[in-house]
């Protein structure tokens, strides 16, 4: 799935990487527990959240996302998504609640990531 | 630090600044983008010094980072001045938190970041005196894993 049918599936705007619409997500994931992210996320990962602060770009970018979806309309302030755009991170808003953000990504053939091990 | 290091840096983090938290962690995987290191180091690297950035500004009044670079590896030291960890067994499972609801706030305090670095890195080292602080020393071989998660 690319960038651009992301964005038209979840009718999102997009805050930056406006050139990287063409880019491919095979897998997404969602989190507001940055924590959780850092541990079971992958390179690659579409992530949504609802945590729209700057920790989210900075979690982001060091475990080299794809892209970043803010849901329930949230948006980062403007220092984040410079951030984002230098470090070449497409952010992307979505009215939709998470739920329903990742079933409709989920119903039109995004994977999710599979369970991690029971153990640590 | 070791003789043999061909780059080292030193960076200072400010407790309880959430505003920049995370700033040395990027400008360390940066670095080690620009040396040349695998991006699976570089990537293991960046999670495994970003918890450990985010542990200083979560609990501590002040900490020290250090990077040093050999041929071999990519040593990261860390030294705090915080409130120590009392029970250092505890603290290294998964889940166990002590973390406030601030913290929480900024989508941190799972009680993951201590097994995160253990898992990402080669060597994990930690020392813990209660009123003193905390050292870490974590090790990432540039060949490769020799000790997986």
């Amino acid at each position: 799935m690319t960038l651009r049918e992301v964005r038209d599936i979840l009718q999102a705007e997009i805050l930056c990487g406006q050139d990287n619409l063409e880019w491919e997500v095979e897998f997404g994931g969602a989190s507001d527990l940055m924590s959780d992210v850092l541990a079971f996320g992958q390179p690659g990962l579409l992530l949504l959240t609802g945590l729209a602060n700057v920790q989210s770009v900075r979690t982001a970018s060091i475990i080299e996302a794809r892209a970043l979806v803010y849901v329930r309309g949230k948006k980062p302030n403007q220092e984040s998504i410079e951030l984002a755009a230098r470090k070449g991170l497409p952010l992307l808003s979505t009215r939709f609640m998470m739920f329903i953000a990742c079933g409709l990504l989920y119903k039109n053939g995004l994977k999710g990531l599979v369970t991690p091990p029971a153990s640590g | 630090m070791g003789s043999d290091d061909v780059f080292t840096q030193t960076f200072e983090v400010a407790g309880g600044d959430f505003h920049k938290a995370g700033r040395v962690s990027i400008e360390i995987k940066e670095t080690l983008q620009e040396l040349g290191i695998s991006p699976a180091v570089i990537r293991r690297t960046a999670i495994a010094t970003y918890e450990a950035e985010m542990n200083i500004v979560m609990y501590a009044a002040q900490g020290t980072l250090h990077l040093a670079l050999s041929p071999e590896a990519i040593v990261i030291e860390v030294f705090d001045r915080g409130p120590g960890i009392p029970d250092i067994d505890m603290a290294m499972r998964e889940g166990y938190s002590t973390a406030t609801r601030e913290m929480q706030e900024m989508g941190f305090g799972a009680g993951m970041g201590l097994p995160n670095m253990k898992k990402n890195s080669d060597v994990f080292e930690i020392i813990s005196a209660v009123g003193q602080g905390t050292r870490l020393r974590m090790v990432f071989h540039l060949g490769g894993r020799t000790a997986e998660a």
